[in-house]
């Protein structure tokens, strides 16, 4: 176990679309074991991606538990994602977002309000999840890191609205 | 050691403001910091943070020309931090109503004795001449509670305003 260095923007690797994980072995244990004790390692961190520790693998880990102030809505709470894809978003909100890779920034984002999202877990069984809210948007946040997209990509204007538009269906 | 100074510049709106002042800096050799630089009215504002090898009057001296011939007025002061310097804000207030004299003194008063810190606040005066809108935007820190902002909303909604309060919960990932 360790606690690694994150990689920090304009680091290129940041950039890369990383590779799906192929095998269920010790490397991707060791992986994961090092990606949870950097994420606990920074107080109020709730998602850390293999990318942000030079790791090239689709990996990431979300913990909404961890957020300063407890999220109204109920959570997972620690889950491994390995391989994840989104099979369907809703709605639009803005939230607020920053990046253990892009210290002393937060910026306003626009994400989907909820998530399906399927995902083999660390032993290497298919799950499936339904995120909502600020959890959801962790999510996004980590899933963007495996395509090499940073928040900084979608931040919108300080100066445009700051309120979530609900698309009415 | 360069220090750093907060530069205002204002002036009738024109192209090439930015361009022409900042180009000014960098060829005094200036670095930049964090700005804020908009339309208000029919004026283009400038507010940057600069780090520079002089006094404030040097700084000064320095952008004049370029401030003269865009006919732009610039004012320096030492600037007692630098960068680095962010705080967060947990919570966003907007405020929204008919345009009315003292409208933000008395949104303002009440949200800071209920211990709002501004840290941003943006006004926009929409809807027509005949019907103004006051709209406004403010990000800051309940450093008293959010329940406490929440009672002043209260107390301002009671004057036909609307106001909302809207908590930030930062994702960090
Ligand atoms: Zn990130």
């Amino acid at each position: 176990m360790a606690v690694r260095d994150i990689l920090l923007y304009p680091n290129p690797q940041l950039k890369q679309v990383a590779q799906p994980v192929q095998h269920f072995d010790a490397a991707l244990q060791a992986a994961l074991t090092d990606l949870l004790d950097t994420m606990y390692a920074c107080p109020g961190t709730v998602g850390i991606a293999a990318p942000q520790l030079a790791i090239d693998l689709r990996l990431v880990i979300v913990d909404a538990s961890c957020a300063r102030k407890p999220p109204d809505q109920p959570v997972h709470g620690r889950l491994v994602l390995v391989n994840p894809q989104i099979m369907e978003a809703h709605g639009e909100v803005l939230g607020r977002e920053g990046c253990l890779s892009v210290p002393d920034y937060t910026g306003n984002v626009q994400r989907a309000e909820e998530i399906t999202v399927v995902a083999r877990d660390a032993e290497g069984d298919v799950q499936q999840y339904q995120f909502a809210g600020y959890e959801a948007r962790i999510v996004q946040h980590e899933l963007d890191h495996l395509d090499g997209i940073l928040f900084l990509d979608r931040v919108v204007s300080r100066r445009t609205d700051l309120f979530p538009r609900k698309k009415y269906r | 050691m360069k220090k750093w100074f907060v530069l205002t510049v204002v002036g009738a709106d024109r192209p090439g403001i930015v361009a022409h002042l900042t180009a000014a800096l960098y060829d005094g050799g200036c670095n930049l910091g964090e700005a804020s630089m908009l339309r208000l009215g029919g004026n283009f504002t400038i507010m940057v943070m600069v780090q520079h090898q002089g006094t404030a009057h040097q700084l000064q001296q320095l952008v004049q020309p370029v401030a003269e011939s865009l006919g732009l007025r610039v004012h320096v002061d030492v600037s007692q931090g630098g960068p680095h310097q962010h705080l967060e804000p947990d919570v966003i207030i907007r405020i929204a109503g008919a345009d009315r004299t003292g409208i933000v003194a008395r949104v303002t008063q009440l949200l800071a004795s209920a211990g709002l810190n501004i840290l941003n606040l943006e006004s926009d005066v929409a809807g027509t001449v005949q019907q103004p809108l006051y709209i406004m935007h403010i990000e800051g820190q309940a450093v008293a509670g959010v329940a406490a902002l929440e009672s002043a909303l209260q107390i301002i909604r009671r004057d036909g305003v609307d106001a909302t309060l809207q908590r930030i919960d930062t994702v960090i990932g």
